[in-house]
């Protein structure tokens, strides 16, 4: 353990503010990715794969 | 195409996952192994004897923990009913720990002294002996089936592997602590008790001829909820609120 | 470089596959000659049968010829093992749960006071991992190399490793499940096997995540599709999670029992941090892919929106892993960490919603297709009990609910909401799917499918509505104070009064495996005797010569 001079309360406090920063900026940039106007008609082609396979 | 490289990569993919996952699991359990807030200073908790390990291992063997737990929460109908709610100090030998999930049958934190030995007899044979309207299954052939011991002294050393502070004396000893605690009439009674204060040691299936399965699991039962001195437990102080 | 791996005269796969079999045999003949635990000795010869049935198999197959599967452009043999397995396994744990379920409601009907091996608590884990990890398992195995061959164009990577992946994580379920009859088991709620049994199932997966990679990186199309982000998820966050909740230190090398590396209330989180997201990345996450993959291909439109798919994806996977303490209120755990759970849990209700009403909504302007096809009736309705456990879920996680709710059969209740109505319809519909597709029939009866639906919903509402009631009165009873301020019931009453709605889940259950039995025969006959597809398939997109 690298930071065992760290009592349990900082590493609680460390652990609960920096975990909701990264919870928000994750979630914001999957938000900006997934509806980027020039992302559209890629996903939207993605989303065809499925039937795109005539296989079955 | 900006981000384009994550989702066609999946190797990228993979490791943003392995991020995403991880990070939540450590922030969560990380904080709990600095155990000092986790665990609060009690008086009274010892590692378990050898006989009542090995009736832990039968508790585990049988699955008791489907149907029964050993977790009283803070809540007012508890307390009443089991006892003092469980501390984090008192499962802190536990491994693994037996919370369980569901009150099938009623919560055993604190089973141990509340009924004799004959009791728990009749009632693991055949609980609607005892019980008339219980629906637990039998037990019967513990009674009949010799403890198998013989890897005792290694249980103790993988428990004092994991973390269980068994002195040396009691590794060396662990197969007759074993024997004494089960037989009262055994040489070594006295030594037991000197490395196990206040263990209590007799014949807990009543059959002075055989140590059974059953001698080891009703140790166990007897002894379950009994070690903290809740006389010396300060709930309100500074130390125990987290 | 990828193509010819599998392609090349030279295969690793034609020595590594043999080898991890060989190796198999060895240790299980090295621990029944050397073992004095007699449950160590069976289990060494049961898993020792296991790799000598798939060492001759494999001979039988690859030696001095090739498989006609190989080829074809896509490995699909493994895929109809695993369809096959999926069934068997699934009327096995159904019927365990049947059998559990009567001995709660009639506990002389299985009076066997010297058979250890018949009690409840020795046959509950037998239950749960049949149906999960058995049934669940094969299901998610099959249709996870279906799905990423097709939305790949490409074959299975790895050549017969796939085969390994497919009869290595079936001899881990024989060994897990005859270690419970035989009394082994670590008491961890859905991780019960013992350490050599998860250090198997380690090396199975690590293959399973080998295959499933390597045929990602040989697609032919640009394009990962989101079914596949959700099946990666389940196969590496799994191998997480099952590696550290089985942390343990072994009596001996010789002995089945170990002990877990961490104790009590650290021990307590990180089994139910591993218990909630079994059901997470087990039971919903890849479920998702198959909702994803199979309901726009039956319904033959594309998934309401893509990017929904990805927005859920992300805050599913990253919320999931929070919300495990939720299973741990009121308990020793520090109160932070139960706020932490409880909170996720009720965050976790977007995601979940925002995924059911994507599926939902794919059938949007071809909801006509419910009433003439009752396969997609079946993964749809599958959907909505996805959206009514994932709402009940984090209700049940607040803590004030969960006081009155844990340790009840509510919680008994809501699991079979979840696992009945959405993985083991979803599962079923996938399967009504594939077998047609896999075996070029024509399904043999679309009325048993009507019958199939109609007969486990009956069972499901049993089940849950008596769970339902039966859970909340347990909770009522248990908190209920008399006038003069005691508690009215002795824990015996609340029992007693359990009996009524046990019988009725019981038979609720019973229904539910009706309609099992009813799908296997459906299956059998269309496999065995059924015509062919009414229009040959169009010749499929060839991933071999491309390469």
């Amino acid at each position: 353990m690298i930071m065992h001079n760290w009592a349990y309360e900082d590493v609680l406090a460390f652990a609960k503010s920096w975990s909701s920063v990264y919870f928000m900026m994750l979630f914001a940039v999957v938000l900006v990715w997934a509806y980027w106007p020039r992302n559209r008609a890629r996903f939207q082609d993605a989303a065809r794969i499925p039937l795109k396979d005539e296989d079955a | 195409m900006k981000h384009a490289w994550l989702e066609k990569n999946s190797i990228v993919l993979l490791i943003a996952i392995i991020l995403v996952v991880a990070v939540g699991g450590a922030v969560e359990i990380a904080p709990l192994f600095w155990v000092n807030g986790t665990v609060e200073k009690v008086s009274g908790m010892r590692p378990y004897t050898p006989l009542e390990l090995a009736g832990r291992n039968i508790y585990v063997r049988e699955g008791c923990y489907v149907c029964h737990s050993q977790q009283i929460r803070t809540l007012r109908d508890e307390v009443e009913r089991y006892g003092h709610y469980s501390l984090a100090a008192e499962s802190m030998y536990d491994h693994p720990f037996q919370w369980g999930s569901e009150r099938t049958g009623p919560d055993l934190a604190r089973v141990g002294g509340k009924y004799s030995d004959e009791w728990h007899r009749a009632h693991l044979a055949d609980p609607r002996a005892a019980v008339p309207e219980s629906i637990m299954p039998p037990y019967r052939f513990l009674f009949s089936k010799p403890l198998d011991y013989r890897q005792v002294r290694n249980m103790l050393l993988a428990n004092r592997t994991v973390g269980v502070p068994y002195s040396d004396e009691q590794v060396a000893q662990a197969k007759a602590d074993l024997e004494a605690q089960a037989d009262p009439n055994a040489d070594g009674l006295e030594d037991f008790q000197k490395r196990y204060p206040k263990a209590a040691a007799r014949d807990f299936d009543g059959n002075p001829a055989l140590i059974s399965e059953g001698d080891a699991l009703i140790a166990y039962m007897q002894m379950l909820g009994t070690l903290v001195d809740f006389k010396s437990y300060q709930a309100s102080a500074p130390e125990h609120r987290r | 470089m990828q193509a010819q791996v599998s392609e090349s005269p030279w295969r690793f796969d034609h020595y590594f596959v043999p080898l991890v079999i060989v190796l198999g045999l060895l240790a299980a003949l090295f621990e029944a000659a050397w073992s004095h635990d007699p449950r160590m000795v069976a289990q060494a010869w049961i898993f020792g049968a296991c790799m000598a049935i798939t060492g001759a198999w494999y001979l039988w197959m690859y030696v001095g010829r090739t498989p006609k599967d190989e080829s074809q452009p896509y490995a699909d043999d493994v895929v109809r093992a695993g369809v096959i397995a999926s069934m068997f396994w699934g009327i096995a744990g159904m019927l365990v749960g049947v059998i559990i379920a009567l001995q709660l409601s009639f506990p002389h009907l299985f009076y066997l006071p010297d058979q250890a091996w018949t009690n409840f608590g020795r046959l509950r884990p037998l239950h749960t991992s049949a149906v999960i990890f058995a049934f669940g398992g094969n299901v998610l195995i099959a249709t996870s190399f279906y799905v990423v061959q097709r939305t790949c164009r490409a074959r299975l990577w790895g050549g017969s490793l796939s085969w390994l992946v497919f009869w290595g994580y079936n001899a881990f379920i024989v060994l897990a499940g005859t270690g419970y009859l035989l009394g082994i088991s670590q008491s961890r709620e859905y991780a019960e096997p013992e350490w050599y049994a998860d250090i198997w199932l380690t090396i199975v997966w690590v293959c399973y995540l080998l295959v499933f990679m390597g045929t990602l990186w040989k697609r032919r199309e640009p394009h990962i599709y989101v079914a596949n982000w959700f099946y990666l998820a389940f196969i590496i966050t799994i191998a997480i999670l099952h590696i550290v909740n089985n942390l343990a230190v072994p009596v001996s090398l010789l002995e089945t029992q170990s002990y877990s590396l961490f104790s009590g209330v650290q021990d307590a989180l990180t089994q139910w941090w591993y218990g909630h997201n079994a059901v997470a990345f087990y039971l919903t996450v890849p479920f998702l892919a198959i909702m994803y993959y199979f309901i726009p291909k039956r319904a033959e439109r594309p998934v309401y929106s893509y990017r929904l798919s990805i927005l859920h994806f992300w805050s599913l996977t990253f919320i999931y892993i929070w919300a495990g303490p939720h299973h741990l209120l009121y308990t020793a755990l520090p109160d932070w960490a139960q706020t932490l759970g409880m909170t996720f849990s009720i965050i976790l209700w977007m995601p979940s919603w925002g995924g059911m009403i994507n599926g939902m909504m794919t059938l949007s302007g071809a909801w006509d297709k419910l009433r003439t096809d009752p396969v997609l009736r079946m993964m749809v309705v599958s959907v909505a009990f996805y959206g009514m456990a994932t709402f009940e879920g984090p209700v049940m996680s607040i803590k004030a609910v969960n006081a009155l709710s844990h340790y009840t059969n509510w919680t008994v209740g809501h699991v079979h909401s979840g696992a009945l109505g959405w993985v083991a319809y979803i599962s079923f519909g996938a399967i009504y799917c594939l077998v047609p597709w896999l075996w070029k029939k024509k399904l043999y009866s679309n009325a048993m499918v009507e019958w199939h639906f109609w007969l486990s919903a009956l069972g499901i509402v049993l089940y849950i509505t008596s769970m339902w009631v039966a859970g909340i009165m347990q909770g009522l009873m248990w908190r209920a104070y008399n006038d003069f301020g005691f508690l009215e019931y002795a824990f015996v009453e609340v029992v007693e009064a359990m009996h009524p709605y046990y019988i009725i889940r019981a038979l609720g259950g019973l229904l539910f495996l009706a309609g099992t039995l009813l799908m296997a025969f459906n299956l059998w006959k269309t496999i065995r005797s059924g015509s062919p597809a009414a229009a040959p398939a169009p010749a499929p997109v060839p991933a071999v010569e491309a390469a």
